[in-house]
């Protein structure tokens, strides 16, 4: 087992060695034909000679990125250029809260859908038209009516995170083991101890998949939200600095969020093994 | 001078702000008086005025008592309001603004006028925050994110008709910058610069209801192609023009710069034609203020406005340009390379064909909003359907377009204004007249209306 990690580890190195190399060999400079001949002012305005972006950058370029930024990473130079530990921290706290208000409204409401057939039925159609629709296509419509750039990115992370778990949790409920139920019917437990103590512990597995995927799409979303309303946050940064056509930043804009996006899906994959239970 | 040197042993200090006071109590004591003048003075001119004679006044007074009196000529006359206006250094009433913008060169004067500290100066303390496109900025005034905003010059007209959103008067403190937009074309158009060949070209505009828009239609009319059938004309914010024109998306787009000379810059463009060599001093971009702002805080709003001013006359003088270019530069403000900025502001840029050329003009920011510029917007938008059934163009013009106030500010300040409301001017060698909007758009072959 250990020798296998030791070998998989081996292997993702040269992958990734191969990888930055191959990337290097694409992007070595070429030799710039116009150049010649035309007189020098205009070779200096066109940005001749001076360090400029021209086509993809060398992984050398986005090194540099990286290590600026990072050595940086708390900067505040007015209000649109903060450092990237910031921008995360914004969009972690949006992520967070329409992630919390999804989780209070789709809980109760799973439990209650997952328990009642009745009520099952009655809500299929509502979640089966409502699930499918893009979270941006809200965009729109969460600005108009609720007055705020903010408060719009935050709803629209709650309008995507909400589904996954919504139908998860009704799933998971519904499907617990039906002798336990029963066993819990024989001993006359009331219907509150038994959502707490039967079907809770027994749909905790299946609700936890549910908030896992739903931490995934709003991390997906964030990003995109951020590119259309701007102002702070990691997507306003790769909208930012895809403004200037700086590709080394965007390129490290996306390895962080692709970082982040790992951490928060390992922290719901360790949460889930918590509460998984052999029968 | 009242004010003594603080460094001379022989003399105390002064106490106050304009040391002519013992204290800062006696100054803030007699400036309260200086305020109960300025109301004296502003009753005694309206009774005179009501009043010519004198011995009318007094009868009147005496017949109905002196605070009838006051509570009937204040139900005509608002005193407060004229109060307000008299006092024009009071009070602010609110001094944390935001104010939106897009990163282009037309945001200049007053992104510039932060690091500057013109803001500062008159008190305020105002935050400069870049925003995503033009509809975000049309939705975040509307929702009042931004007490006022970079607009284009023709938003604030489309905004106060209710055209493309809900009805918000939106006024025009001033125009913020003339000029300094142009044509790119695709580089491997170089051979196509006859617009007649143009059919079939998908072109970029920052928004409907901007001059980049107008123009680019008028220019393609002028030539004998519909904008509406021979070519697409779409919507794609400033920022996202050269990475579509580099993806092959877009053939051209007439945008602001320096997304033109970005354009050249990254060699995937060249310019076409700069917009000056259309409609010379033909304005842009707009210090866009809601009505009710300017209704709640007057204060606040001459203060914002002298400061907007004085970021205009400093971005003028061309001696000011390269300095301009490497301060908007860094990821805060433009986020572009310096010389970019620099070609654009300047004048001597490279046209992406191979020649440097030298334009001083290329880009300006008379701040004067001429009435004429918006009946000729109006204009464009009853020519090209945006607008239905009769325009009453002066009477928006006017109610949209703060001439008088930005005419007094500007004497403020020491600015140079023009006399004059209207004038004539001349769109691709075709003189507009103010006067007849709709015998202009009929004498248009190609139009919607």
């Amino acid at each position: 087992m250990r020798s296998l990690t030791l070998k998989a580890g081996f292997i993702s190195v040269l992958l990734f060695l191969i990888f930055i190399g191959a990337w290097h060999m694409a992007t070595l400079p070429k030799e710039s034909a116009g150049a010649t001949g035309a007189d020098a002012e205009y070779a200096a305005l066109m940005g001749k000679g001076a360090e400029k972006s021209g086509g993809f950058p060398p992984p050398l370029e986005v090194g540099k990125a990286f290590v600026t930024y990072l050595s940086d990473p708390f900067y505040d130079r007015g209000p649109n250029d903060k450092g990237i530990a910031i921008q995360l921290g914004h969009s972690l706290a949006r992520v967070g809260l329409g992630f919390f208000l999804a989780v209070l409204v789709a809980v109760p409401l799973g439990f209650a859908i997952g328990m009642s057939p009745l009520l099952y039925r009655a809500f299929d159609p509502f979640i089966q038209v409502l699930k499918p629709i893009s979270p941006l296509a809200w965009m729109p419509l969460a600005l108009y009516t609720l007055k705020d750039s903010n408060v719009s990115g935050i709803f629209v992370i709650f309008i995507c995170s909400i589904w996954p778990m919504l139908i998860n949790i009704a799933f998971g409920v519904a499907s617990v083991r039906r002798d336990w139920i029963n066993v819990a019917r024989t001993l006359e437990v009331n219907p509150l101890r038994k959502a707490f103590l039967v079907i809770l512990p027994a749909a905790a597995p299946t609700i936890l998949t549910g908030m896992r995927i739903s931490m995934g799409i709003a991390w997906l979303v964030i990003v995109a939200a951020e590119m259309l309303v701007g102002g702070t946050g990691i997507g306003y940064f790769v909208w930012n600095e895809w403004n200037n056509l700086a590709l080394p930043n965007v390129i490290f804009a996306i390895t962080m969020i692709g970082v982040v996006g790992m951490l928060l899906d390992m922290i719901f994959g360790r949460l889930q093994k918590l509460v998984t239970y052999r029968e | 001078m009242s004010l003594h040197d603080p460094f001379d042993s022989t003399r105390a200090i002064a106490r106050c702000n304009c040391g002519h006071h013992g204290s800062q109590a006696e100054h803030d004591a007699s400036l309260q008086e200086t305020e109960a003048l300025n109301q004296r003075v502003l009753q005694t001119t309206v009774m005179r005025a009501l009043f010519p004679e004198d011995g009318e006044r007094r009868k009147f007074l005496s017949a109905v008592g002196a605070s009838t009196a006051w509570a009937a000529i204040s139900s005509l006359i608002p005193f407060g309001t004229l109060e307000a206006m008299a006092q024009e250094k009071g009070s602010l009433e609110k001094k944390d603004l935001k104010i939106g913008f897009i990163p282009i060169t037309c945001a200049s004067p007053w992104i510039m006028a932060d690091p500057l500290g013109f803001y500062k100066k008159q008190g305020l303390n105002v935050s400069v925050v870049k925003t995503a496109g033009w509809a975000l900025i049309r939705d975040k005034v509307q929702n009042r994110e931004y007490d006022a905003s970079h607009m284009l010059a023709p938003m604030p007209l489309a905004m106060s008709m209710g055209i493309g959103s809900n009805p918000m008067p939106i006024n025009v403190a001033t125009i913020q910058n003339t000029n300094g937009q142009a044509i790119t074309l695709h580089v491997k158009h170089k051979d196509k610069r006859d617009p007649k060949m143009w059919k079939g070209f998908k072109f970029a505009v920052p928004f409907e209801y901007s001059m980049h828009n107008f123009l680019l239609r008028y220019y393609v009319a002028e030539h004998g192609l519909d904008p509406d059938k021979d070519i697409q004309i779409r919507v794609v914010p400033p920022p996202e023009m050269v990475a579509n024109l580099r993806a092959g998306n877009l053939d051209g787009y007439l945008g602001p710069d320096p997304f033109n000379q970005r354009a050249v810059y990254d060699e995937v463009g060249f310019l076409h034609i700069l917009s000056k060599e259309l409609w010379d001093g033909h304005p842009c971009c707009s210090f866009g203020v809601p009505a009710d702002f300017i209704k709640q805080n007057p204060n606040t709003f001459a203060a914002l406005y002298r400061a907007i001013l004085t970021a205009a006359a400093m971005a003028r003088d061309p001696k000011n340009r390269s300095l301009m270019a490497e301060v908007l530069s860094p990821a805060n403000y433009l986020n572009q390379p310096k010389t970019v900025l620099e070609q654009v502001l300047t004048g001597k840029y490279a046209d992406g064909l191979g020649n440097v050329k030298n334009v001083p003009d290329r880009a300006d920011f008379d701040p004067f909003p001429w009435y004429s510029m918006a009946v000729w917007i109006l204009s464009q938008m009853k020519r090209w359907g945006y607008v239905k059934g009769e325009v009453r163009y002066k009477d928006i013009a006017e109610k949209v377009y703060l001439l008088t106030d930005a005419r007094k500010r500007m004497a403020e300040i020491g600015m140079a204004a023009p006399k004059a409301d209207y004038q004539k001017f001349k769109v691709m060698g075709k003189e507009f007249d103010f006067n007849k909007p709709d015998a202009y758009i009929n004498s248009f072959a190609i139009k919607r209306s």
